[in-house]
């Protein structure tokens, strides 16, 4: 065991790139399901991100565009999703399982042109002397853009969400969308406009990591980030400070994990590989213990479906 | 039996049906762990899948199935497949062992082939090939190009392929260079690209400057070229696009002489449950070219044991050799049976860390 092998400020820097992902994609299901949807298409909309994400900055030599294209192709699959749940009034879990397939499925037609081809590279933000300091020049001041764009994201939907009045209509009609209606929101509205910016932010996620944490293309490549972003806003109780909390933890978990067994550490390796879910179970189930709150803040229309007339 | 009576009756109505349009063309199946388009293992799967619709043209035709997780779910796949009317079925991956065993059960009249599994039946065959051939030589190379005299592994499960792969490639590097370290990463995936990248990038942080992997991604080499400076393999596929550096030299499977083979043996009423496992002389396994970012003695070494190993005047697995634990494995000039290797669970003397059990 040389636990010294482990540089701890090289794992913070590695976790917050691991965690950028799920992040993108876990705060944007925040706000759809705050307005009382819940699509599980994630995985779908985020490989769907990575492969236009990938195709654009391939073809244009600019990464800012490829993040651009994977936000605007992974939102529009999100409205095809929007269009059956809301006007169609489909299922919405069956719905948001297809949207995944579907998803899984596209990117693998539109990625056939570009498997082992190499993206532009995203470069890092030039901080100056900021990136010098010691230690925390390394944390905080050495990523690229999108990084600091998750975490601004998370902050401005926190505050959204909290003070802002289009905040608070957009809970209303996740909490009651009767209600909102009879006040005269215009319910569908606002969820396909909550709904696309979920699949703008899978994208996002998704072109991450096609761009940045692997850059380059291969088919299947999310293997099931979509899934765990979904829990992380269960984990969160829909919070978004939470989610904040609960992405860099599993990212933290799983890429500590991955050092400690290099440094050679003697625990039982299923274990560690375990451990990114485990945790997330173990603080899921110590939420939901404090039965009341955890259960209240759940939306309450999450998942019904709304017909004007009714 | 109400089952089989049940499947029976539906293979007998799907049969009934089917015949009508395609009566000639004998169907085959192939399951698939990962995409196709994974640049690894199933990529590699696929192309003898290609290989053979090319060679039978219009008396075969192919169905086949990507991202099949191991476990029930490959069960179920198979039994669709066989009430679909597929008369050979090629099961790709080591998790798929016991599902095939069991539907193989249910289908008497449809032959199964399983990749890298040991068990075996009337209509179950399996094939694997002498990978760890192609990892002595990758291990040599490794131990020859390392500086930091740290090389990392990324492993994939803690199974006997696997332990293999990292015995052979440690003994070569060993051999070569008595300083070297091994460091391993059980990734508990076959494909995870992120995973991958990310264990790439833990073992590099901690002095690695040689990647060698047992998943199917190429995601280390995109972190390895990243990093500069470290020397990455090609598994299962070319991986040519990385060459000449960070990868410098591959193991490539090559399955379609052995798929045309078998479905030649079908299409002939000639085929037999057997066990084949070929290495680099038959040319199921290929080593890639080696790159110009090694030096040309290196290159040299390298092809020469390619070249014993091929001819079988060497076998990576000759005494004298150590366990891990110390305790005598093979004596002086003794080669490694089948069975041993097969089965293999343990490190040899020298590397460090657990087999996960």
């Amino acid at each position: 065991m040389d636990l010294s092998a482990i540089n701890p400020v090289v794992l913070i820097a590695s976790l917050m790139v691991a965690a950028t992902p799920i992040l993108l994609a876990a705060i944007g299901e925040l706000v759809v399901e705050k307005a009382g949807v819940l699509n599980l298409g994630v995985e779908g909309m985020m490989i769907t991100g990575a492969i236009c994400g990938f195709a654009a900055a391939v073809e244009t030599g600019s990464p800012a565009l490829g993040f651009l294209a994977a936000m605007l192709g992974a939102a529009l699959l999100s409205l095809v999703f929007g269009l059956l749940t809301q006007v169609l009034m489909s299922n919405q879990v069956a719905t948001g399982l297809a949207l995944t397939l579907f998803g899984l499925g596209l990117s693998a037609l539109i990625g056939q042109r570009y498997v082992g081809l190499k993206p532009p590279a995203t470069a890092r933000l030039d901080l100056g002397p900021l990136s010098d300091i010691p230690v925390l020049g390394r944390i905080l001041f050495s990523h690229d853009a999108v990084v600091y764009l998750s975490l601004a994201l998370v902050a401005a939907v926190w505050a959204f969400l909290r003070f802002t009045r289009a905040g608070l209509i957009l809970r209303a009609v996740g909490e009651n969308h009767d209600a909102a209606h009879a006040l005269g929101y215009k319910v569908v509205r606002i969820r396909l406009a909550a709904i696309a910016f979920g699949g703008a932010c899978a994208g996002l996620g998704g072109a991450y990591l096609s761009l940045v944490r692997v850059p380059q293309w291969t088919e299947g490549m999310t293997a099931g980030a979509g899934w765990i972003a979904l829990a992380i806003v269960v984990f969160a109780s829909w919070r978004p400070t939470r989610v904040l909390l609960g992405a860099y933890l599993f990212g933290g978990v799983a890429v500590l994990q991955l050092n400690l067994q290099a440094a050679g550490v003697a625990v039982p390796v299923e274990l560690l590989s375990a451990s990114p879910y485990l945790v997330t179970i173990l603080v899921l189930v110590i939420m939901s213990a404090d039965r009341g709150r955890a259960a209240l803040n759940a939306p309450a229309s999450l998942g019904r479906v709304f017909h004007a007339s009714t | 039996m109400k089952l089989n009576a049940i499947l029976a009756g539906a293979a007998l109505a799907l049969g009934l049906a089917g015949a009508a349009q395609a009566e000639d063309k004998t169907k085959i199946g192939f399951v698939f762990v990962g995409p196709i388009g994974d640049g690894g293992w199933t990529y590699e799967h696929n192309q003898g899948r290609l290989a053979v619709e090319r060679e039978f043209g219009d008396k075969i035709e192919t169905v086949y199935q990507e991202s099949v997780p191991e476990g029930a779910d490959a069960e179920r796949v198979l039994t669709q497949m066989a009430l679909s009317g597929a008369k050979l079925i090629f099961t790709t991956s080591f998790g798929y062992m016991d599902p095939t065993i069991n539907v193989a059960r249910k289908f008497p009249e449809v032959k199964f082939e399983h990749a890298t599994g040991y068990k075996r039946a009337e209509n179950v065959g399996t094939y694997s090939a002498r990978f760890y051939e192609g990892r002595a030589v990758q291990g040599l190379i490794a131990g020859r190009m390392t500086e930091s005299n740290i090389v990392g592994y990324i492993a994939s499960y803690p199974i006997p392929e696997v332990v293999r792969g990292i015995n052979a490639a440690y003994l070569h590097a060993k051999k070569v260079n008595p300083d070297v370290q091994f460091k391993v990463i059980w990734a508990y995936t076959w494909f995870d690209p992120a995973k991958e990248a990310d264990a790439a990038t833990a073992l590099i942080e901690q002095g690695a400057d040689v990647i060698l992997q047992h998943t199917d991604s190429t995601a280390p080499q995109a972190a390895a070229e990243k990093a500069g400076n470290v020397i990455t393999f090609g598994q299962a596929s070319d991986m040519s696009e990385y060459a000449p550096s960070p990868r410098v030299s591959s193991i490539i499977d090559n399955w379609a002489p052995y798929y045309i083979e078998r479905i030649q043996a079908v299409l002939d009423g000639t085929w037999e449950s057997d066990d084949t496992w070929d290495g680099i002389g038959p040319g199921m396994v290929k080593i890639g070219e080696i790159s110009s970012a090694v030096p040309e003695d290196v290159k040299a070494e390298a092809l020469a044991l390619k070249a014993a190993l091929a001819s079988g005047d060497y076998h990576p697995f000759t005494g004298p050799l150590n366990k891990q634990d110390g305790s005598p494995w093979l004596a002086e000039g003794e080669v490694a049976d089948d069975a041993t290797l097969l089965g293999m669970n343990f490190f040899v003397e020298g590397l460090t860390g657990e087999i996960p059990q």
